[in-house]
């Protein structure tokens, strides 16, 4: 289909700009398994410093990155399934809130005013435009999901008997998880740590603050990660070759998520004080519920994959793996989607250690944390991410693919890339690793009295990983502004692959509607957390005042 | 209706799923092993000391600090089961000891408590693992286990 010559302008914005500040980003990335593995023994390199790098790192790819993202590749998938656009001037407003929230967060980072990481835990004290920025972002993020479910509300009224398109399910659920889940985070930054970096409030409850976060932080990790599921549902399927094996499992998997992103957020913080074991117990429950989606997605998708081979003319009982169109430069959604996904086999593994109650002991804050992670967010996250970009860009504009054929290659690089660098990490934080650490400072410095030699051989791992990486992030840069520059031109389109189901069943009312789901995610929202926040505010002694990072006097300017 | 193969599934799934809760229920409720015990927060566990409550039960009051842990050394025999209370005088820091999974956050204004038996002897570590600063990567103390002949 034909976009407007607007809504397309506002699409490729919000897919340049993330990209391109990405490239600072994916440098600090590597430069954190440098200074980690102790090749340099310094606090900063190249005007930088390491902890002002590891907020920018986490800040640009796991924030502002996704949110763009999120919000562009919606814009997409709701105009291209309901044939509708959004009102032009609510999306441009959404946008610039977004652009003006980077750009204030961005100066507060690089002029070193905000050197807090992306989790801003007070009482560290960040400028108050860093705060202010990091609002705007997440205000501007919301307005979309009003202007979309108008748009829904619409199509329903003309539509009464037609099963809402998957994907638009999936949109519409991860923005209300979203709206739902920042309501908190916007409450902790407008109320209580905004007037607090200003002076105009003297202290802050610390462990409020901290929950309300976690309220939001692991509800986040969701919104990250449904637009990827959006496109393993409804595209990887018909990029394979095949159809999708269940669209009622696609259905209920969104479901789940809206009902159990949030209410899960507590076990980030079991090795917390104020909080009680009972609480945290039943939370760790809770997240165990919210494997079920990913349990049904690891199936569905699997199963679809199957079909997909033996379409192809597989036989025996693994012969379709070998039949899927991996290096097809042509298809090359179908080999960032593929690499994300068995990277989240390993990421949704451990994962579920995480969740383990107890087993948190072992490996909370530890550099294991991040060798998580980054089989999720930087697995099938930000694969989807950047292969999406790249197709929504060359789509839209109507440029060939620059270099197709190293395209094709750029996720299976980094697929290796990670699970060397999550191998290193996750060993490390086996045997005590701190994460978020300058270790080459202290611990990786065989000069230093805390010099800690079993660390030697994790960190080069790394360090090898991060390496390989960046070699796979560089790569992609050259094929996005190959492409993007390109003088080759085609039809310039929106059009995304369209997967049928293999089961696919009647419409079901309680399965096409979001009020009952609705009612029931904040019921079970209101039992996790009014004990939560109860427990906070029982146990919680003084609040707490301001402290600089590189100064220990509170109250310091 | 359900698929043949989406049921084996479903129930191999649940299956696990309740393998692994009743895991951390036998280890919760059978091993006594848990996450750190929360206390109401009282001004009294600012001050850093440790106290030999017999010969080998001990309490140690831990504080963190930007970029210190007090008491910086302690010492206790072998065998001795030690209880340590934490909290921190200022920004967020974490308490480490990966040989026993000891695991806390100090918080303002909150009190974490966890006990450790310590059956050999050895030096064990606690390294701060949350980013606290600019000292956070020096940030370190330690629990020496003696012989208690040695002591």
């Amino acid at each position: 289909m034909q976009l407007s010559r607007s809504l397309r302008n506002i699409i490729l914005i919000e897919l340049l700009l993330p990209i391109t500040l990405l490239i600072l980003g994916i440098y600090h990335g590597l430069m954190q398994t440098i200074y980690r593995s102790g090749a340099i023994h310094q606090s900063s390199a190249a005007h930088l410093d390491y902890y002002q790098g590891l907020t920018l790192h986490g800040v640009i790819n796991a924030i502002v990155l996704t949110s763009f993202f999120a919000v562009a590749f919606g814009h997409a998938t709701i105009a291209f399934h309901l044939k509708k656009e959004p009102n032009k001037a609510v999306a441009w407003l959404s946008l610039w809130l977004m652009v003006v929230g980077t750009l204030l967060a961005a100066w507060s980072m690089l002029s070193g005013n905000a050197s807090v990481l992306y989790t801003f835990y007070p009482p560290l004290k960040a400028h108050p435009f860093f705060y202010l920025g990091a609002a705007l972002l997440l205000v501007g993020s919301w307005v979309p999901l009003f202007n979309w479910a108008y748009l829904y509300t619409q199509w329903r009224k003309s539509n009464p008997e037609t099963k809402m398109p998957l994907a638009v399910l999936g949109t519409l659920v991860n923005f209300t998880i979203w709206f739902v889940c920042t309501l908190a985070v916007a409450y902790e930054v407008l109320v209580l740590l905004l007037p607090w970096s200003m002076g105009w409030t003297n202290d802050v409850n610390v462990s409020l603050s901290r929950t309300l976060f976690w309220f939001f932080g692991h509800a986040l990790v969701y919104f990250w990660l449904l637009p990827a599921y959006i496109m393993y549902y409804t595209i990887l399927p018909k990029v394979a070759g095949g159809k999708l094996f269940s669209d009622l499992a696609g259905r209920i998997a969104f479901f789940l998520f809206l009902l159990l992103s949030i209410p899960v957020g507590v076990h980030h913080q079991f090795s917390e004080p104020n909080i009680q074991r009972g609480t945290k117990f039943f939370q760790s429950m809770l997240t165990f519920g919210v494997a079920v989606p990913s349990f049904i997605t690891a199936f569905t998708l699997a199963a679809s994959l199957e079909y997909a081979g033996w379409k192809r003319g597989a036989k025996g009982v693994f012969g379709w793996m070998k039949k899927l169109p991996y290096l097809d430069k042509e298809n090359y959604l179908f080999a960032y989607m593929i690499c994300g996904l068995i990277l989240f086999v390993f990421g949704g593994f451990t994962g579920i250690v995480n969740s383990s109650y107890q087993l948190n002991n072992v490996v909370h804050n530890t550099a294991w944390l991040p060798g998580h992670f980054h089989m999720t967010v930087a697995g099938p996250v930000f694969l989807a991410i950047i292969g999406m970009s790249i197709y929504l860009m060359s789509n839209l504009l109507g440029k060939k693919i620059f270099l197709p054929r190293i395209n094709v290659i750029v996720p299976y690089l980094w697929l290796v890339g990670v699970l060397i660098f999550s191998t290193g990490l996750m060993w490390g934080g086996l045997i005590g690793e701190p994460r978020r650490t300058n270790l080459g400072m202290s611990y990786l410095n065989p000069s230093h009295p805390l010099y800690h030699p079993q660390w030697v051989p994790t960190t080069l791992l790394a360090m090898a990983g991060g390496i390989i990486m960046t070699t796979a992030g560089l790569l992609y840069f050259i094929v996005f502004f190959g492409t993007l520059f390109s003088r080759k031109r085609t039809s310039a389109t929106l059009d995304f692959p369209v997967t049928t189901a293999y089961h696919d069943e009647k419409r079901m009312g309680f399965f096409d509607s979001f009020k009952p789901w609705l009612v029931m995610m904040v019921v079970i929202i209101l039992i996790a957390y009014v004990p939560a926040v109860i427990d906070v505010m029982k146990n919680s002694g003084p609040s707490a005042p301001t402290f600089l990072p590189n100064n220990p006097t509170p109250g310091s300017k | 209706m359900i698929d043949k193969f989406e049921r084996r599934v479903l129930i191999i799934t649940g299956s696990v799923a309740m393998l692994f809760i009743f895991s951390i229920l036998y280890a919760k409720n059978s091993r006594r092993i848990d996450v750190p015990e929360c206390l109401p927060y009282n001004k009294s566990y600012e001050e850093p000391k440790v106290v030999k409550l017999d010969s080998n039960l001990y309490q140690v009051y831990a504080v963190a600090q930007m970029w210190q842990f007090q008491p910086a050394e302690i010492q206790v025999p072998v065998g001795s089961t030690v209880d340590f209370f934490l909290t921190s005088k200022d920004v967020v820091h974490g308490f480490e000891m990966y040989e026993k999974n000891v695991n806390m956050m100090a918080v303002y204004g909150g009190v974490n408590k966890t006990t450790v038996k310590f059956d050999r002897p050895g030096v064990y570590k606690i390294t701060c693992h949350e980013y606290c600063g600019i000292g956070h990567q020096n940030m370190q103390s330690e629990v020496i286990v003696n012989y208690p002949s040695s002591k």
